[in-house]
């Protein structure tokens, strides 16, 4: 069969692509990058069979007397392997030009194919223990990735990142170990058949489990907490592939235990995710927006954006619960459409952030500024990534938040009073989340690529090798592609939807969406079309009216004092004030002003300014359980004294007690 | 026929905006210029000199294009005389909402791109009161469209049974305080101020000049037509026909003109009697609006109508 053809050849590239980079040869490292690109070329075929169709089931490999590894692929399977597929390709293109100067960079390969990799094995697990194996290659080999320049600031986010991911781990094993006990099984397919027997508490308690140690990886708050370390402190291709695709192995596991094992639970599931969602969406960007460092703003966003994921699934389970099947199948198409919306632009913005930091040596968005000038294409690409995030037409993001607007306000079709309140509330916090999403971006980008340099490091700037903007072109292509022709992602999503819902979501016409139940659509590429229409005749218009019409060049507007200087700029912190003040009651801001006379009040001599946000989560709820965890240890360690007599003493203890209860 | 009702809010909107100028003049003991200054404004500014600043970057040479062009495709959406949309197909009230958004954010950029501190300080305004606007906008048009069942505004102008319940005269008073915002009135912003300290919208249009001013001044002027429209389409839509008989569409142009005008006299009179707020006690006025906006969906869930 073919399915198993492009799949084979897949996995032989990214093993071939693993081996060649730990050969000791400088020069075929490259093709280490070359061979995961054309392993992901493979496996976005793969993954197309998957989801049209072809449900695939590899014959078990059996590794002990009690455990076996299997891997099965369905449509969910297939749409995921998809995902990561199209962002591994231009993150592998991306790669080749952008590792060049890397010390560690046989070892980057190495991990980055092996990476992409376990990635694939994690949504294509068939039993709970390929799925655990996978799971917890994935997030070793990322910890190494994150930790590979080994300097002492990603070696912190490292070790955050590899607690965080544990204890959201052990989260996965609790569940899975109540799973097994009250099932009896091992493997998914019988899991999911006898799953509906399960007594009512149990099943909750399972479904909370999942989504703390789901949650986790996805970063949904207050479990968000490693995101801003460790994504700003990895290499940008790795954050791209991290902040791009491994979160959404968390939404993958929400879907495949929470919608697919689980089933239909009861309707406070639905709030609970619609009401994280909605909490960490906003949240997600409040914080981002305090952020000039590029990196940990976009990985603030990622924060908002699962939150949006979880809006439309919510919505669905909720809709589920109350049997409205053709409403639970819209609003998960909502959720999975924005899954690989996110994947696609936030890869986009990642690699745009690691062009621009390969540039300028910095990651901060103050000392940047012009660089439109010097790195057109990589500023374009930026742009097309901001646009598309902050869901503006016709770009990708507006469709997929559309349809999650379409699927809360459908909530009110839902029988109880506390749906019929909770999803328009979820709405406007959407509104309220793109908003600030805006306001986001026209810092991050108008700070960043436009206005003067505000510092050497934006002066000489080059622009970036060919191989990175062809990788960035590609994801920045998708994102045009994937907002005019909606019907074509539909296509691929609705057999994962057919699989959960049992309703093949959409009707879909190719460039346009249109939802029955609300006799509304939508179509992008048609306001497109408007736009270009208009654009012309304005064009046409402006020229019968005024002719080729005059322009002069001149300085900017200084208010008749010559010489405004780059310092005269409005910065990045200036620009977020207004929303700092809006907000206060959440960032809690700290201000310090110091100010030094000669003539006091009239003759300033210098001014000092310092302010912060309080970083809430870390303050209030990390910060104290770390504390209490030490304590703990430190009690713990009296038990290991160091005296060679008392561990003879414990030795003794502890055989007189097996001898009084053992026999 | 239905194809070109957008090509009324392009060309009436330098009326409206002439009109709310006359209103205010006279209502604050001016004569006033004529109801048709800003035709000739437009005409003239089309007809200058530009004069751009060599910080800037295609991004301010795209943004009027974009800004103009964009609001004319929200206005394409809006059913005007008729609501036998030709266009409903492209977007509904929430696509219509983010097309503008679009421009905005553009203008947002532009205001940055010159490198100044009048155009940052208008772009981070302006950003921090759609932040405001937003959601309380999207609320109160929820209203509306839940009791309808559709998001369509074609759909939500036809039926018109529900005009004078609790809950959409809550959703309207959010809803006029967000087309003040919207189109930067009085105690939003000044429309009239050139003034640093206070001004928002004109502080992102500082450094423009010529055909590209006179693109973002219609472009503005349009979206206030618009918003008008959308307000009398959502919650005043008497008179509206859902065919294009010719007799019909006159009734509803007339009907249509006189809305027009009453709301350019409210804008009018709000404008001239209210001061400008301080910038930050903006959050108490908009966000109590989002708390009518909150309280007319309770209101309509709790009372079904």
């Amino acid at each position: 069969m073919y399915p198993e053809k492009f799949l084979s050849i897949g996995v032989l590239c990214f093993l071939l692509g693993s081996v060649v980079s730990l050969l000791p040869l400088q020069r075929i490292r490259t093709y280490s990058f070359i061979l995961s690109a054309t392993g992901a070329l493979n496996f976005i075929v793969f993954g197309l069979f998957l989801s049209f169709g072809l449900p695939l089931t590899l014959p078990p490999f059996p590794i002990s007397s009690v455990f076996e590894l299997l891997f099965s692929g369905d449509g969910i399977s297939g749409f995921f392997v998809i995902i990561i597929s199209l962002v591994a390709f231009s993150v592998s293109l991306f790669s080749i030009g952008y590792t060049r100067e890397m010390k560690h960079r046989g070892l980057m390969g190495f991990f980055f194919n092996g990476f992409i990799l376990s990635m694939y094995a994690v949504v294509t697990s068939g039993n709970i223990i390929t799925f655990l194996i996978s799971w917890e290659t994935m997030s070793l080999v990322s910890y190494f990735l994150v930790t590979l320049d080994r300097s002492e600031e990603s070696a912190k986010a490292g070790l955050v990142y590899a607690v965080m991911t544990h204890i959201g781990t052990a989260f996965i094993i609790a569940a899975f170990l109540v799973l097994y006990r009250y099932t009896g099984h091992m493997d998914f397919a019988g899991i999911k058949a006898s799953s509906m027997q399960l007594p009512p508490g149990i099943r909750s308690a399972v479904f909370l489990l999942f989504l703390a140690g789901f949650g986790t990886k996805a970063g949904i708050i207050p479990l968000h907490t490693w995101l801003p370390r460790a994504h700003p402190a990895a290499p940008s291709n790795i954050s791209s592939l991290m902040s791009g695709v491994m979160i959404k192995t968390g939404i993958y596991g929400m879907v495949r235990m929470h919608m697919d094992l689980l089933g239909q639970g009861p309707e406070w599931w639905g709030i609970v995710l619609i009401v994280i969602g909605a909490i960490s969406s906003i949240l997600g960007v409040l914080y981002a927006l305090m952020e000039h460092d590029i990196k940990r703003l976009l990985a603030y966003h990622s924060v908002e954006n699962i939150g949006i994921i979880l809006l439309g699934m919510g919505a669905s389970m909720m809709f589920m619960s109350h049997g409205l099947y053709s409403l639970a199948a819209i609003a998960l198409t909502a959720g999975l459409y924005h899954t690989l919306n996110h994947a696609v632009f936030k890869g986009l913005l990642f690699l745009g952030a690691g062009s621009v930091m390969h540039g300028t040596h910095t990651k901060n968005m103050e000392d940047m500024g012009g660089l439109i000038k010097p790195m057109p294409y990589t500023g374009f690409f930026f742009l097309v990534g901001s646009v598309s995030i902050c869901a503006l037409p016709p770009f990708n993001g507006f469709v997929s938040e559309w349809l999650t607007f379409q699927s809360l306000l459908l909530g009110f079709e839902s029988p109880s009073v506390i749906s019929k309140i909770i999803s328009p509330l979820g709405g406007a916090a959407l509104a309220l989340t793109g908003a600030l999403a805006a306001s986001c971006f026209v810092k991050a980008f108008g700070i960043s690529f436009l206005g003067m340099p505000r510092s050497h490091h934006a002066e000489n700037v080059k622009e970036s090798s060919p191989s990175m903007l062809v990788g960035m072109a590609f994801l920045a292509l998708l994102c045009l592609l994937f907002g005019l022709f909606p019907g074509m992602v539909i296509g691929v999503i609705s057999p994962a939807v057919f699989s959960l819902t049992g309703v093949p979501g959409m009707s879909p016409g190719t460039t346009v969406v249109s939802i029955s139940e609300t006799a509304s659509s939508l179509s992008p590429a048609g306001i497109l079309i408007a736009i270009g229409v208009m654009a012309v005749a304005t064009v046409a218009f402006l020229f019968s009216v005024g002719g080729r019409g005059k322009t002069r060049y001149g300085d900017s507007w200084d208010c008749g004092m010559p010489s405004l200087t780059p310092r005269m700029q409005y910065t990045a912190t200036a620009f977020t004030k207004p929303i700092r003040m809006i907000f206060k009651r959440i960032y809690l801001p700290k201000r310090e002003l110091n100010v030094s006379y000669l003539l006091k009040p009239f003759f300033v001599k210098s001014i000092t300014y310092s302010g912060e946000i309080t970083p809430f989560f870390e303050r209030y709820l990390y910060e104290p359980a770390t504390r209490v965890i030490h304590g703990i240890a430190g009690k713990v360690r009296l038990l290991q004294s160091g005296s060679l007599h008392l561990y003879l003493g414990y030795i003794l203890v502890t055989l007189i007690v097996l001898l009084i209860f053992g026999s | 026929m239905e194809y070109l009702q957008f090509l009324i809010i392009l060309f009436f909107s330098p009326l409206i905006q002439g009109m709310i100028k006359t209103t205010k003049a006279r209502m604050q003991g001016r004569v006033g210029p004529g109801v048709f200054q800003p035709y000739y404004d437009l005409i003239r500014l089309m007809k200058k000199e530009m004069v751009i600043s060599h910080v800037t970057s295609w991004i301010f040479k795209a943004t009027p294009y974009i800004v103009f062009t964009s609001t004319l495709a929200a206005a394409m959406i809006t059913p005007v005389l008729t609501t036998k949309a030709s266009f409903g197909i492209m977007g509904d009230v929430i696509a219509l909402i983010y097309i503008l958004a679009t421009g905005r954010f553009f203008m947002a950029l532009a205001g940055l791109d010159a490198g100044t501190s009048f155009g940052g300080e208008g772009s981070s305004r302006e950003m921090a009161v759609a932040i405001l606007v937003e959601p309380m906008m999207m609320l109160s048009i929820f209203t509306a469209a839940i009791s309808v069942g559709s998001t369509n505004i074609a759909r939500i102008a036809e039926a018109q049974g529900m005009v004078y319940s609790p809950s959409h005269l809550l959703a309207l008073s959010a809803f006029v305080v967000a087309i003040i915002a919207e189109t930067g009135r009085i105690p939003v912003d000044n429309p009239d101020t050139h003034l640093e300290l206070t001004m928002i919208h004109e502080g992102m249009l500082l450094e423009y000049s010529g055909r590209y001013l006179a693109l973002m001044e219609w472009a503005h002027y349009m979206k206030q037509m618009l918003l008008f429209t959308l307000g009398v389409d959502i919650f005043f839509p008497v008179g509206i026909p859902g065919d294009t008989a010719f007799a019909g569409l006159g009734v509803s142009f007339a009907l249509y003109f006189l809305k027009m005008c009453c709301m350019a006299v409210l804008m009018a009179a709000i404008e001239s009697t209210r001061a400008k707020l301080r910038f930050f006690q903006l959050p108490s006025l908009l966000g109590g609006a989002f708390v009518l906006a909150f309280l007319s969906l309770l209101t309509y869930i709790m009372m079904g109508r």
